[in-house]
């Protein structure tokens, strides 16, 4: 199989990260829950995953780096954990379903105004809108760093000087992101950004987080056991138990450290530039096949994650991705990849589209094979 | 019961498990003796973890520590 849906996950992971799971699974207690060694070992885990985290994604405050299970859960902790009843929220029309569903709850049960900043004529979002959205009665932006449907990157700095011009909190969804360029949490002025530890960082799924900037209070999603402050009644106050009620996936955090050590070692900047040679590979030559519809803002994006959405002529979406897999034995994912507003928006909502991304372990000759796929399913349908 | 005789220990209290592993990182970067152990009883509250050290070693942990770490309190105990 070549696997072309990287976006969803990587199939692919570093045997480190293997090797770091399995030695976890015989070796580590349970952090904060005792001090016999196993549950040291667990507690050391959290630690050094939390502090490989926040080098790799420009934090310097390790202690604000918060596991959850998913960058879902992530999300859902920032947006109901900041947000309040009447507040107003400024997103886009880019966003995943992970932010679109919780900000919908909100505006249903608690009267929060949703406003949902849409594309310009490029495709690109538009920040003279989003100027306009964000006003001083503003809580919160929430702006995720890519698209999952299209690969094109936001101006987040620009979005951060947007929020913060109007005093709203900026929260950015990388988990598209991270770990296939380079973030910069502290450099760009993101106030909360919540990442996930299974597709681009390369860890097992079940990880993923979030790390908030010093100062910034997110009420908790969960409640329960910390291991500490036993006797309070509520969370305790002190961080990152604030946000972390319930076991820690401790075997997932080594795992996941062991994938964020693999990736700073092998430099984000060195893994962007090979997956850029991929997707620009395959999105000029898929430009030019017969029938090709492609998706997105092409050389007008900020900048790309190795992400291609295309529909054929004469083929739905899931008929296309139904062919590639069962003829040529590519993956790639069809449908509207729980991104109602994009489809929407790039009006695709009726039809979905298919979706390629890549990832460090694909390599040229797949994107060929893919392409030369698709060349010819192409021609099938155009002789038909 | 322990037969064996209670000496004088400064022991460290910790807001979070996460300051007390940290505390312990930077204590075994800079050499500072000492081991985590579980939060004796007459400290109430904090942390499940805490740092026990000899009393002599106060000041190598606040410089070991500092600007990483902020404890919750310093207990002179007969452990």
């Amino acid at each position: 199989m070549i696997y072309l849906n990287c976006a969803a996950t990587s199939l692919v992971r570093p045997p480190c990260v293997v090797d770091a799971v399995a030695t976890a699974m015989t070796a580590l207690g349970s952090s904060s829950r005792g001090t016999a060694e196993g549950d040291l070992a667990a507690a050391r885990t959290a630690l050094t995953c939390r502090m490989a985290v926040a080098d790799l994604l420009g934090s310097s405050h390790p202690d604000r780096v918060i596991f959850t299970a998913n960058a879902t859960q992530a999300l859902n902790t920032a947006i109901f954990g900041l947000v309040r009843a009447h507040d107003r929220v400024v997103t886009t029309v880019t966003e995943h379903n992970s932010v679109l569903r919780p900000l919908n709850v909100l505006a249903r049960d608690a009267d929060v105004e949703i406003e949902h900043v849409g594309l310009d004529v490029a495709h690109v979002l538009d920040y003279r809108a989003l100027e306009r959205a964000v006003t001083p009665a503003t809580r919160v932006v929430v702006c995720s760093h890519a698209s999952n449907l299209t690969g094109d990157v936001v101006d987040i700095e620009r979005v951060a000087a947007i929020a913060h011009a109007a005093g709203a909190l900026l929260v950015v969804d990388a988990a598209q992101t991270a770990g296939h360029i380079p973030v910069d949490m502290e450099r760009t002025g993101i106030d909360v950004l919540c990442f996930t530890g299974h597709k681009a960082l390369l860890g097992p799924t079940g990880t993923g987080g979030l790390i908030a900037a010093p100062g910034i209070d997110i009420e908790p999603l969960l409640q329960g056991g910390t291991g500490v402050h036993s006797a309070d009644p509520f969370q305790p106050e002190a961080w990152p138990e604030h946000l972390e009620a319930g076991t820690l996936n401790g075997h997932g955090l080594a795992g996941l450290e062991a994938a964020v050590r693999y990736l700073d070692e092998r430099g984000v900047e060195a893994v962007a530039a090979y997956e850029e040679r991929l997707r620009s590979r395959f999105a000029r030559a898929a430009r030019a096949i017969p029938g090709v519809v492609p998706y997105g803002a092409g050389d007008a994006a900020f900048g790309h994650t190795p992400v291609v959405a295309l529909n054929l002529v004469g083929m739905t979406s899931s008929q296309l991705a139904d062919v590639l897999a069962s003829r040529y034995g590519i993956a790639a994912r069809a449908g509207l990849h729980c991104a109602p507003l994009m489809h929407r928006a790039l009006g695709t909502i009726e039809t979905g589209s298919v979706r390629f991304s890549f990832g460090q372990f694909t390599t040229e000759a797949e994107v060929d094979v893919a392409l030369a796929a698709l060349a010819e399913i192409s021609a099938e349908e155009v002789r038909a | 019961m322990s037969t064996r005789a209670p000496e004088p220990v400064c022991v460290v209290s910790f807001s979070s498990t996460h300051d007390a592993v940290r505390a312990e990182l930077a204590c075994t970067q800079a050499g500072v003796p000492g081991r985590i152990i579980p939060t004796p009883v007459q400290i109430h509250a904090d942390c499940g973890l805490a740092w026990k050290m000899p009393p002599a070693a106060r000041a190598a942990f606040e410089a070991a520590v500092a600007g990483a770490v902020e404890p919750a309190g310093y207990h002179d105990l007969m452990l």
